[in-house]
């Protein structure tokens, strides 16, 4: 405490001063940013519903199989039936019963879609990171890569690299490879945008003044910084390969048998309407509809919370 | 503004000659156009295999070949031959494009409008009823796959046609088999072909666009020359309109272009189910006929289609923004 | 000090404020940004309102403009002429702003529209409220540029933002909010963002705005050597509630809150003795979140008392009735100095021993610890 010198308030009782300063906590307590996020995201109440449909979509996939009574390889001779009890959604053109299909189709376009999703964005992230870090020709010229990759139409090379290896193609690996390469020149982008007005601020400054090494100075000050970026970006590129693999499914490419997936479900079922069993068609549909959608909407609650500018009020 | 514009179209041509080297790279590797010779039967001799292997240019070093195309490209403007057909690439790829185009651009235009007016309308109503509606009907879209959602149009188009007994929608080809004469009517043909392909296309390209029109509109609505002009006295929507709107529509303009390839893989899937005989078909065609020239004159027009749209973009946004013009 | 203006507390009373409040609602529950100011600005005055982030200032004048999100709640009233602002319908609003009320904004980076040339968007403001050919509009757009003081009118009129430096952009927002002559200039902060040097060129040009208008003009700041020379009378506000108001010379040499001497001690002075030390207020301001019962300012205060801690002081008239103070011991601090009631040396905090520590969190290697620097001596 620091001295006092002959002040007016010489005569005060220091005490009652200092207990009066003890009372006066304030009721608001200082949050880690991780609080912050969590919060801000349960407030996002569409991206919570999402998060719980999404949850239990993932338990369907991967635990259903188990429990359930067929499995999708069993040919019955109930074919064409429509939903009943035995079989909730139904059964193809072999008997097989649909809910066990959508099952495995759902795990397999899930791992899929995950796989590529964590292979790109971390590509992606890292690449823009160190492309938005040095500037200058090697940003130029890596961007300048990855421009080329974005100038192609996915479709088009994927079915020419699948055409070309099509012996291999039953193996998940190709697609995976495929897409991965398509969707990482999009993140490296976002996050290279970013790390260039990160670049600026005064913490890199200060840390290189310390003597950071470049290395340390993008993997343990910049790309954690982008971190909500790159969590975003993760997660809207789960939906859109889910979405890409099944346009490529359509066009005949991309999963084959014996692999599965809910794209090869709906393309195998297209004429399923006209046939007289839309459910065929309509429900691979809805499930890819709804992993989608709730990834989507996991994907915007998470942007939200995790924008440090949003200081919007929630009406 | 017109040195920018001589200096981007400048920047545009190393872009272009790389692509060239890209895609012969691609091609030459991943289409054989031995491939349905080697499976015939019955089998050829091998000698006929070499005669076809010379006649297709397959023994020559690569980069004489690439040379070659490159040459006949630019200097007789000739795609080079196909190895399949007896038909002029560049006539039909020229056909095929022009009907891809008639899908691309309708789609963009609807979609554009589409975006601005919904992005706008829910930024300034943030939080309202209309912004949670407008947002979770732009998620559904943005989460449909573009061929599932196409065939249920078709199949909802048949069925209204059915229903009605009107002829209101066509679901098949980009043009009926027996066109009428006339300018008009084949327009108006043609217009009805568009209707469901342009609307599967643009609904689910509109979805994404004006997520990204609203946060960049709500991002304007925050800046400080907003308020000042609402502080010299304005009326709320010229200061919306004429200072917002323009500020908001520059980053929009880069994703557009930016989504230029992505619209053209969508356009593949959607005249597939339309069964419009666009650049979707040729391309298959192409590949299943293991036809390389035909291959890469696809793979060039599409590169060149993205690269004038980015340009098209970039002198937009320069248009927009005085402040890039300097750049 | 003050500037001395012909028959000040004589002319027409322009604006009154009463009771104004102003509350956000948040996610952690309401910020009371304003809480109960008043004043009346005359015509021809200067007022100054002084104080930190967060005191209110600001948020105070955007309520007199109409300015304020929607969400914000805002009770009182705002009187102009007569007329009661708050609750008036946008199209009456938009009347007002501009043409009677006129606002000018703390960065001139960010306040003029970079895609629209200077001169339309001087034109504009003009062509808001007077129905003029564009050819008139341009003249008097041209006439103003020059008031103000920048240089080659007729070109820079047709250029764009970014070829103005801050200090000629704040200008031509100057010369926006004297386009229309309006009754009332509010200047928030407008000279924070731009070096002192400039600071002086936009200063001059807001006494000549003023001068030409014949406005009364609110000033905000948190510069008390701004106030010093452009106002009359002052308003301190702390915490959201103005805690201090009267005359410049009464606020600058009869200080009677101790906020208001505790600011004016830590003001580093050209003129003073080498051997003087500054003395800073301990403490930061507090949130306005949650604000205990009684004075805002009592952590800091070096004169708290029980008292304080129970009531929150109203601002009450000392011995001069146009000068009042909201402390409850502004009695005793009749005459006094800075350095007589707060402590001379002051450090909110010493240098952390885990120094060392962070540097390595920060490269990735040990490093020796750097010399503590030894306690300040007095001189």
């Amino acid at each position: 405490m620091p001295s006092r010198v002959n002040t007016a308030g010489d005569t005060l009782d220091s005490a009652a001063r200092q207990a009066a300063r003890t009372n006066r906590e304030f009721a608001v307590k200082a949050r880690t940013q991780r609080q912050i996020v969590f919060t801000r995201f349960r407030r996002h109440k569409a991206a919570l519903l999402s998060l719980v449909v999404f949850v239990l979509v993932v338990l369907f996939a991967f635990i259903g199989p188990y429990l359930w009574h067929t499995s999708d390889t069993f040919m019955s001779n109930d074919i064409y039936t429509a939903p009943d009890a035995a079989h909730p959604f139904g059964t193809d053109s072999n008997g097989i019963d649909m809910m066990a299909s959508v099952m495995q189709g759902t795990k397999s376009s899930l791992i899929i879609a995950v796989t590529v999703s964590v292979a790109a964005t971390t590509i992606g992230a890292i690449y823009g990171a160190v492309s938005g870090f040095y500037g200058g020709w090697t940003d130029t010229i890596l961007m300048r890569i990855a421009d080329l990759f974005l100038t192609f139409p996915i479709i088009a090379v994927a079915i020419m690299l699948d055409n070309r290896f099509a012996a291999e193609a039953s193996s998940l690996w190709l697609l995976i490879l495929v897409l991965a390469a398509l969707f990482w020149p999009g993140a490296a982008r976002v996050i290279r945008a970013q790390v260039l007005s990160l670049k600026e601020k005064e913490f890199i400054e200060a840390a290189r003044a310390l003597g950071a090494r470049d290395r340390r100075i993008i993997f343990r000050h910049l790309l954690p910084n982008t971190l909500g970026s790159i969590i975003v970006i993760a997660t809207l590129t789960v939906a859109g390969t889910i979405l890409t693999e099944t346009a490529l499914s359509f066009l005949g490419f991309g999963v084959q048998f014996p692999n599965t997936s809910l794209g090869l479900l709906v393309t195998n079922n297209q004429t399923a309407i006209e046939g007289g069993h839309p459910w065929l068609f309509y429900i691979p549909g809805v499930f890819i509809i709804l992993i989608a959608l709730t990834i989507n909407f996991i994907g915007d609650g998470l942007r939200d919370a995790f924008d440090p500018q949003q200081t919007r009020v929630r009406a | 503004m017109l040195v920018y514009s001589v200096r981007r179209l400048l920047q545009s041509i190393p872009i272009l000659v790389m692509s060239t080297f890209v895609i012969f790279l691609m091609v030459a590797s991943a289409v054989d156009p031995m491939t349905p010779y080697l499976t015939k039967r019955p089998p050829l001799s091998a000698a006929q295999l070499q005669s076809l292997r010379i006649r297709f240019g397959l023994t020559h070093p690569l980069v004489q070949r690439y040379w070659d195309w490159l040459t006949g490209l630019v200097l007789h403007g000739s795609f080079g031959t196909s190895t399949q057909t007896n038909f002029q690439i560049g006539q039909q790829l020229g056909y095929a494009f022009e009907v891809t185009l008639r899908l691309v651009l309708g789609a963009i235009l609807i979609a554009l409008l589409l975006a601005i007016i919904f992005g706008v309308v829910t930024a300034v109503r943030q939080y309202s009823k209309l912004d949670y509606a407008a947002t979770t009907i732009g998620f559904l879209f943005l989460s449909l796959p573009t061929f599932w959602f196409a065939v249920l149009l078709k199949e909802w188009a048949i069925q209204i046609n059915e229903a009605t007994g009107a002829h209101i929608f066509d679901t098949l080809w980009e043009s009926s088999p027996n066109p009428p004469s006339g300018f008009l009517p084949q327009l108006w043909d043609a217009g009805q072909h568009m209707i469901l392909p342009v609307l599967t296309l643009s609904l689910l390209s509109y979805a994404a666009w004006s997520r990204f029109q609203r946060a960049s509109m709500l991002e304007v609505l925050g800046s400080d020359y907003m308020r000042l002009a609402r502080a010299k006295g304005l009326s709320p929507t010229r200061v919306l309109l004429k200072h917002g709107l323009r500020n908001a529509l520059i980053p929009l303009s880069t994703q557009v272009a930016l989504d230029t390839a992505g619209l053209l893989s969508g356009a593949v899937i959607t005249e597939t189910i339309y069964s419009w005989r666009g650049m979707g078909l040729f391309f298959i065609q192409a590949i299943e006929m293991a036809d390389p020239n035909a291959v890469m004159a696809w793979l060039l027009v599409a590169a060149l289609f993205v690269v004038i749209m980015n340009l098209a973009a970039d002198l937009f946004y320069a248009v927009l923004d005085p402040r890039i013009r300097l750049a | 000090m003050s500037v001395e203006k012909p028959g000040l507390g004589a002319g027409e009373e322009l604006l009154a404020v009463r009771d104004l409040t102003v509350t956000f609602p948040t996610g952690d529950g309401d910020v009371h940004a304003v809480r109960g100011v008043d004043y009346t600005l005359r015509r021809g005055e200067v007022l100054g309102i002084v104080g930190e982030s967060g005191s209110g200032k600001s948020v105070s004048s955007l309520a007199v403009m109409g300015l304020l999100p929607k969400t914000a709640r805002i009770e009182g009233s705002i009187t102009f002429q007569g007329e009661e602002l708050l609750g008036l319908s946008e199209r009456k609003l938009m009347k007002v702003r501009g043409k009677k009320i006129a606002m000018i904004f703390q960065d001139p980076m960010t306040s003029l529209n970079p895609v629209y040339k200077i001169g339309f968007q001087l034109e504009e403001a003009i062509l808001a409220h007077n129905d003029l050919p564009k050819q008139q509009a341009r003249k008097r757009t041209l006439e103003l540029l020059e008031t103000v003081g920048i240089p080659f009118p007729e070109k820079r009129i047709d250029q764009f933002p970014h070829e103005f430096s801050g200090g000629m952009r704040q200008r031509v927002v100057i010369a926006i909010a004297m386009a229309n002559n309006p009754d009332v200039i509010i200047a928030d902060e407008p000279t924070t963002a731009l070096d002192v040097t400039v600071q002086a060129q936009v200063l001059e040009s807001l006494r000549v705005a003023q001068r030409e208008t014949g406005a009364a003009m609110v000033l905000i700041t948190h510069d008390l050597g701004v106030v010093a020379g452009q106002a009359d009378r002052v308003l301190v506000m702390y915490a959201g509630k103005p805690v201090e108001i009267g005359t410049v010379d009464d606020i600058y040499y009869n200080p009677r809150m101790p906020y208001t001497l505790g600011l004016l001690g830590s003001l580093p002075r050209l003129d003073a003795n080498r051997a003087e030390r500054l003395t800073p207020i301990q403490g930061a301001p507090p949130s306005l979140l949650s604000l205990p019962p009684g004075c805002p300012f009592m952590p800091r205060c070096p004169l708290a008392r029980e008292m304080c801690a129970e009531q929150e002081p109203e601002l009450l008239p000392t011995d001069d009735p146009d000068h009042a103070a909201a402390c409850h011991y502004s009695a005793l601090l009749a005459g006094k100095k800075a350095e007589e009631v707060f402590v001379v040396s002051a450090a909110d905090t010493d240098l952390p021993e885990s120094y060392g520590a962070e540097v390595a969190g920060v490269t990735g290697e040990i490093a020796t610890v750097p010399e503590q620097p030894k306690a300040e001596q007095a001189e």
